[in-house]
């Protein structure tokens, strides 16, 4: 028997309603190593992990740990073998505090009836002292810490359940690149105490820098497993994706024009504190800067979606402030919003609803639809986003996070825009639907829109922006034009070192 | 298994109201007359135009608790306007203005000053309730002799009045709700007001609406109450908002939004009616019916819920 490894999945199968999501898949993890799960979104990297977590049960397969076959059957046993997985949404109560999230299930102390509170925050402040986040104080609501120190916090609770086996589902997603380096040490450090790691992320610069060995799943098969120096990126995303991926970042075509859309002194609330700048039709100008520098609070107050204090907005040579979405929209001013599931989508209803919901006026009469026009027009917008989906009128929940993101951002293409703010319009998105959403940006460019992205990611916004403006504490700390472009700069502006 | 599962969540409104129509054929042999089914129309037809207006509102997520006292309301203008010699169509449509105002107010204050529609639409049942006392001065009034009762008796072949302009209401409410663009932005409100309103839509106005609806619909059933007695009533309509609910519900509605169906409504005010119609044939005292009545509610709700958290685990 194999002891090497600390998890050990074989020949998991698992259907869905006739719908095979796992067939035949292995997977496993030696103690101390860092393993990447790659694969497009419906790859099967959620379930094979809902499969080890006990949440969901494999129709066949076998799951030893540390050599020893296990029936994982519930959370509970997966919990109490080591087993600890971090969603992307974090499972932590917001009201509470620091201390009493992490031993949320252990609070109550041996006599079962009183909470040792001082026991509790010296635990607490011991365990983040440990992982080098003495900073955060056990006594502090869940709810006022940024994002990072949040997963921080899901990562101590793991701990202190003793987890031997942590995974990761795409943990850089809500993160800043200071804070993912953060991260990444604090992973190191982990793995260097012989915790095994299962790191979920659709990054490629990540993986690569981080893990030591990658598998690759698609469609629900096992593609391969690799040791990172055996394999370059290139190959990687063919392995992922199936086909040669020639350009992540297709070159675009567009024709820079006049200004569309000047923006002076914008100030709003605590975020936005007198911002200036001004984007071109068929230009792509990227907005830059750490999590919580203000660029979301920006675009929201410029749309109108949030109270504007001060400023002004000239738009198609005239001045303006959009006192609502609906009067930004009818402008043709959109924005795509950040949060997907609450801000951008009406998950429940159907693809082709959600699709038409800013360009009703079109496939409708005095009021009353036509649902020929309506099916064909959604029919058309999604095509050209190459969307995939059963039916249009199945909800947007069976979708995809991908193809969610491409039923958002058609619901803007329908509405014939001529400024568009996409705010992280990857966030979570596989790398080849990224590449059609680049394309897509790039159509809209040649188009002579004018394209406003607000994104984290580098490679990103130095790959697709004509021109980027970094803020910094609500500020705009710089604008670089594509020579100056590049993460020194950016990075050293949204820092405020340059 | 799945399949039946299936059936029965998209169904069981509608094999609840077949059990129920088939326990009464059994139980009394009077329900299935002629003279039974109609008077059950013509009883039930201002609850049915009520229930639309409160099943649209709901589709919103808000809750319309003012409608029984603006039914009551209706009754008395109606009346009062008959007393003062005005002709029926003007005094139905001074009845049915008084319901959109009161609309525009519960409507303007959930969406324009942010109030729960539970606080609002409550000031608004005990304000309706108060000018109905005030201007009928606590009592009935009698309509002049002939005015209106030709509406409330009156019938086309076998079918009464009453039920032929319930029946419009319902067509109308469910064209509305699947071929309107109104139709369809009420429902995504009630599922995600947020990307509504960030889809550029006037959620505000939307939401507005739909109480101004609920309004003029029972204003409009205020009318057909008055017609039905020829007597406008400050005290009709107690307790309508509890039935009109319990039909949006016991029809699949959600009261977080977002789902329901007219139909189903009027299968759930149906439904009720014929509780309340058995009961009656068979002498049941009202106290026990309003226990019975209860049972029901949980019992088609409880259904609902379980076949859809079994289509959940599976």
């Amino acid at each position: 028997m194999d002891t090497t490894y600390r998890v050990q999945m074989e020949g998991i199968y698992k259907s869905y309603k006739g719908v095979h999501a796992l067939t035949d898949v292995s997977f496993a993890v030696k103690p101390g190593e860092i393993h990447a799960l790659v694969g497009e979104n419906g790859a099967g990297k959620s379930t094979l992990m809902k499969v080890l977590s006990g949440a969901i049960a494999a129709d066949k397969g076998s799951i030893k740990i540390d050599g020893v076959e296990r029936n994982i059957t519930s959370p509970r046993i997966s919990r109490d073998l080591g087993i600890s997985i971090i969603y992307q949404e974090f499972m932590l109560a917001p009201h509470l505090t620091v201390a009493e999230n992490i031993y949320i299930d252990r609070l109550v102390g041996k006599n079962k009836l009183m909470i040792n509170w001082k026991k509790l925050k010296k635990d607490s402040h011991d365990l983040l002292e440990k992982l080098g986040f003495s900073e955060i104080d056990p006594d502090e609501k869940v709810g006022n810490l940024s994002v990072a120190y949040q997963q921080v916090v899901e990562i101590c609770k793991s701990l202190s359940r003793d987890a031997r086996v942590l995974v990761l589902d795409e943990p850089s997603a809500v993160l800043t690149f200071t804070e993912i380096q953060k991260l990444f040490k604090l992973i190191r450090q982990l793995k260097e105490q012989g915790i095994a790691i299962v790191y979920i992320s659709h990054r490629m610069d990540e993986i690569f820098d981080l893990c030591d060995t990658v598998t690759v799943l698609k469609d629900g098969h096992f593609v391969n497993e690799f040791r990172i120096d055996e394999i370059d990126k290139k190959s990687l995303i063919y392995q992922m994706v199936g086909r040669e991926l020639s350009q992540l970042f297709p070159k675009r075509n567009a024709k820079i024009g006049e200004t569309i859309l000047k923006a002076e002194h914008l100030k709003a609330g605590r975020m936005v504190n007198d911002v200036s700048f001004n984007v071109h039709k068929g230009e792509v100008l990227g907005f830059s800067g750490l999590v919580g520098a203000g660029r979301t609070e920006t675009m929201r107050s410029l749309f109108g979606a949030d109270k504007l204090d001060s400023g002004s907005i000239t738009y198609k040579g005239q001045k303006i402030l959009f006192k609502d979405p609906h009067a930004a929209v009818r402008h043709g001013v959109g924005l795509l919003s950040e949060d997907r599931k609450q801000q951008g989508i009406v998950i429940e209803r159907t693809i082709r609803e959600n699709t038409t919901l800013t360009s009703l006026g079109k496939v409708s009469k005095f009021g009353i639809i036509n649902h020929k026009k309506d099916k064909e027009f959604t029919r058309d917008i999604l095509a050209r986003l190459t969307t995939k989906y059963g039916d249009m009128e199945d909800s947007v929940s069976c979708l995809s996070g991908g193809n969610q993101q491409k039923v958002s951002l058609a619901k803007w293409l329908a509405a014939d825009c001529e400024v568009i703010i996409l705010d992280e319009p990857t966030r979570g998105v596989d790398v080849g639907a990224k590449a059609e959403i680049y394309k897509n940006i790039n159509d809209l460019a040649e188009a002579g829109v004018a394209v406003i992205m607000v994104s984290s990611e580098m490679e990103e916004v130095i790959n697709m922006c004509d021109r980027v403006v970094v803020m910094r504490q609500g500020k705009v700390v710089g604008e670089l034009e594509k020579k100056d472009m590049n993460d020194k700069n950016i990075i050293g502006l949204s820092m405020g070192v340059m | 298994m799945k399949k039946a599962t299936f059936f029965l969540k998209k169904y069981s409104t509608y094999i609840i109201f077949l059990v129920a129509v088939l326990i009464c054929i059994a139980i009394s042999p009077d329900f299935f007359t002629p003279t039974n089914i109609v008077n059950i129309g013509r009883q039930y037809a201002g609850l049915i135009i009520v229930s639309m207006g409160m099943l649209f509102v709901i589709l919103t997520g808000g809750i319309d608790l003012s409608v029984g006292s603006i039914v009551a309301l209706g009754s008395v203008i109606t009346a009062t306007c008959l007393v003062a010699g005005m002709s029926l169509g003007v005094a139905m449509m001074i009845a049915l203005l008084c319901g959109i105002l009161c609309g525009i107010i519960t409507g303007v204050l959930v969406s324009y000053a942010k109030m729960a529609p539970f606080i609002a639409s409550m000031a608004m049942m005990t304000m309706a309730r108060g000018v109905a006392f005030v201007i009928s001065n606590g009592s009935p009034i009698p309509t002049p002799e002939g005015s209106i009762i030709w509406l409330g008796t009156g019938a086309v072949g076998v079918i009464p009045t009453l039920v032929i302009i319930a029946v419009a209401v319902v067509v109308a409410f469910w064209f509305m709700q699947n071929y309107t663009s109104f139709g369809r932005i009420v429902i995504a409100i009630g599922s995600n007001e947020t990307a509504v309103r960030l889809a550029g839509i006037r959620v505000k106005l939307y939401k507005t609406g739909v109480y101004v609806i609920s309004g003029l619909c029972c204003a409009l059933a205020g009318i057909l109450l008055c017609s039905r007695t020829a007597i406008g009533s400050p005290v009709v309509g107690e307790g309508m908002e509890l039935d009109a609910i319990a039909a949006c519900v016991i029809g699949g509605a959600s009261l977080s939004g977002g789902e329901g169906s007219a139909v189903k409504a009027v299968i759930g005010v149906l439904i009720l009616a014929l509780i309340g119609n058995i009961m009656n044939l068979l002498a049941v005292p009202s106290y026990p019916q309003d226990i019975i009545k209860g049972i029901i509610i949980v019992a088609s709700v409880l259904l609902q819920t379980l076949t859809s958290s079994n289509k959940k685990e599976a």
